[in-house]
């Protein structure tokens, strides 16, 4: 089964990485409904293949940008989980100083430019970030990752445009779950496959398992050399689901009605991506105990994430007025 | 001292920049091969090639986005829009993104851009393309809002706007591209924030921008026949704005005009007459009076437009208001 060049040290790293999304969203998820988190949050449990994959596939000087949906990218980038825990508490220790919360996390000593609260918004950003590579000479890439609906919003088009014509080291990834926001994607998307847009902009478009994050990796290191070669940008649709709702609590305003067949969600929930990953490499390449070991060695840095954000002060309120202009 | 056209001071900003700094360049429509809409761009694409000199798509929200993005890692870009009015279209980019994106990281970027074009009405261009933009980007926090009323005021500041490290918008007059002026041939510098009075006298401060200037001081000449005496200030900078140079001068003359282009309505003379009224209000011997365009679109009949716009006549009537002539 394990029919792949990646190294043991890889794979497990990816395995690393996958679970300590899957925990950290799914902590998110349970304190956000304690009320120890505040404002929107909007969870990738069900999506951490296409994160891992693709983030494994760059460099520490390659960028993201990322979405409302952007923990999971911030944490496959080299993001810590306590000051992004931090951060959703709104404390001082947060990589935003409690400034950003859950929709705008950034730190660019990391190369991620950012998550973004407006759909479609970071795709002029990451295309902008290839435009100034290329324009270096420097050699990194930009990943950027969006989902399903802002394949529909203009910035998409605007974007791939501007990134073929000038030939730009863009990898745009998009992840397919099926829904933007309550509304079911087929019913207000025009292609079935996102990835046939790319023929529209004369670039590669790509379809893959995005829940199988070494065929993601995969696809992702091909764009990438393609863009480092000075070739071009790829759109790499990854099909793929959100267990959770849009947004966390959404119960509460749906009321009884359901947007999302429970088949659908069981269906999916059969083609996790860890589940995928350990039928594949478990234990031919890795032992039950071995991944059991990574497991609860992440267990262990979300209890001790929370607690961090928990122990954290909240900022000043003076602090409200800084950080707006940068002072030359 | 030489004369140059406000158009040629701003060439002669960008160039020079783009001499001092290899990471500033210049994108946007048509303002290589075509050499820009209205020519300020002429001969950077000879002198400075296609990397530093970037003719886009028409996608205003793409190239915004795509120059924020590129000051995020590290260039220094100036976006022109073609005109004001089309960066409606990008106004998410530049509201959201630009504006917000250091203080929502807790201050970690700086953003080193420039978004700079033609603003406020020509001749018959009609509403869509008639229109002065300034308040909706002084509204908004984490942008520096810039609109020069000369060629030596736009050519320094330009300038100062490229080597500051926020987002700057730089809003030209449409109609004052070629306008001539003195500049003095060494190196200058106004900083953001500072106004410059354009005319002392003592009996009407006027405050006014871009070229409704020009239109303050017309009046200030017929003016002076009768022997009233406009003082005519111009903050030159909108945000961050020289309040000091403001309260100086109605301490001064103890009444005060505000001029602009823009509707009436939440625009920023009601800002500035806030201010005045809070900081100045023992010192003011009538209510600030603002002239400013009729509160509909601009028409497209000659007869029409002239009626909507904030032109002498109209501040001469309100400087008389004023005095209670």
């Amino acid at each position: 089964m394990a029919d792949t060049s990646l190294s043991t040290d890889k794979l497990l790293d990816m395995y690393r990485t996958m679970q300590r999304i899957r925990q950290f969203e799914s902590r998110v998820r349970d304190i956000f409904q304690e009320g120890q988190i505040p404002g929107f949050v909007h969870v990738s449990i069900g999506e951490e293949a296409s994160a891992t994959g693709v983030a494994a596939a760059l460099t520490e000087q390659d960028y993201i940008t990322s979405t409302h949906r952007g923990h999971g990218h911030l944490i496959a980038k080299g993001g810590e989980v306590k000051p992004m825990m931090a951060e959703l508490f709104g404390k001082k220790t947060g990589y935003c100083k409690g400034k950003g919360g859950s929709m705008h996390i950034a730190n660019f000593d990391l190369g991620i430019l950012g998550a973004n609260g407006i759909v479609g918004a970071g795709l002029p950003i990451a295309t902008g970030a290839g435009l100034a590579a290329k324009v270096r000479g420097s050699g990194e890439v930009a990943a950027c990752f969006f989902g399903d609906g802002a394949s529909n919003e203009g910035t998409f088009h605007e974007s791939l445009n501007i990134a073929s014509s000038w030939k730009l080291p863009v990898i745009y990834v998009c992840e397919n779950n099926l829904y933007g926001e309550f509304t079911a994607g087929k019913d207000v998307t025009s292609v079935k496959d996102i990835a046939d847009r790319a023929r529209g902009h004369d670039m590669p478009g790509v379809v893959v398992n995005g829940n199988d994050v070494v065929e993601v990796y995969e696809a992702t290191s091909e764009a990438v050399e393609r863009a480092r070669k000075g070739e071009g940008p790829t759109l790499i649709e990854c099909k793929t689901y959100r267990w959770e709702g849009h947004v966390v609590g959404e119960e509460a305003f749906l009321g009884k009605r359901s947007y999302r067949p429970a088949d659908e969600i069981e269906a999916w929930k059969k083609r996790c991506p860890l589940i995928t990953f350990e039928q594949r490499f478990m234990p031919d390449t890795f032992s039950q105990e071995e991944l059991d070991t990574v497991q609860s060695e992440v267990k262990q840095a979300i209890d001790d994430a929370v607690q961090f954000a928990q122990d954290s002060p909240y900022p000043q309120p003076e602090e409200a007025l800084d950080d707006m202009f940068s002072k030359e | 001292m030489r004369e140059l056209t406000y158009r040629e001071a701003l060439r002669e900003a960008m160039a020079e920049e783009m001499e001092r700094d290899e990471r500033v360049f210049l994108m946007g429509e048509e303002v290589g091969h075509y050499n820009g809409a209205y020519k300020v761009s002429e001969g950077l694409l000879d002198r400075f090639g296609e990397r530093r000199v970037v003719d886009t798509p028409i996608a205003e929200t793409g190239f915004a986005g795509v120059g924020i993005g590129a000051a995020m890692v590290g260039l220094r870009p100036i976006i022109e829009f073609m005109t004001w009015n089309f960066s409606l279209c990008a106004y998410d980019q530049l509201v959201n993104n630009a504006a917000k994106l250091r203080y929502m990281s807790g201050g970690q970027i700086t953003l080193p851009i420039v978004f700079r074009g033609p603003g406020g009405a020509a001749h018959q261009l009609a509403a869509q393309h008639s229109q002065a933009v300034e308040s909706l980007y002084a509204y908004v926090p984490g942008l520096k809002v810039v609109a020069p009323s000369t060629p030596a005021d736009a050519k320094s500041l330009l300038k100062t706007a490229i080597r500051d490290d926020n987002p700057v918008i730089f809003i030209e007059g449409e109609v004052l591209y070629g306008r001539k002026g003195p500049i003095q041939d060494e190196e200058y510098q106004i900083p953001l924030g500072q106004g410059e009075v354009k005319r002392a006298g003592q009996d009407v401060t006027i405050i006014a921008w871009s070229k409704m200037v020009h239109a303050a001081l017309d009046a200030a000449t017929e003016l002076a026949k009768e022997g009233i005496e406009l003082e005519v200030i111009d903050p030159r900078t909108l945000r961050p704005l020289d309040d000091r140079m403001i309260f100086d001068s109605v301490k001064k003359t103890n009444r005060c005009i505000i001029v602009e282009e823009g509707w009436p309505f939440a625009g920023l003379g009601a800002e500035i007459a806030y201010r005045i009224m809070k900081e100045g209000f023992d010192y003011l011997d009538a209510p600030v009076v603002r002239v400013t365009g009729e509160d509909v679109p601009m028409p497209y009949a000659k007869n029409l437009e002239h009626e909507v716009f904030p032109g002498v006549e109209k501040i001469a009537r309100a400087v008389r208001n004023v005095l209670y002539s």
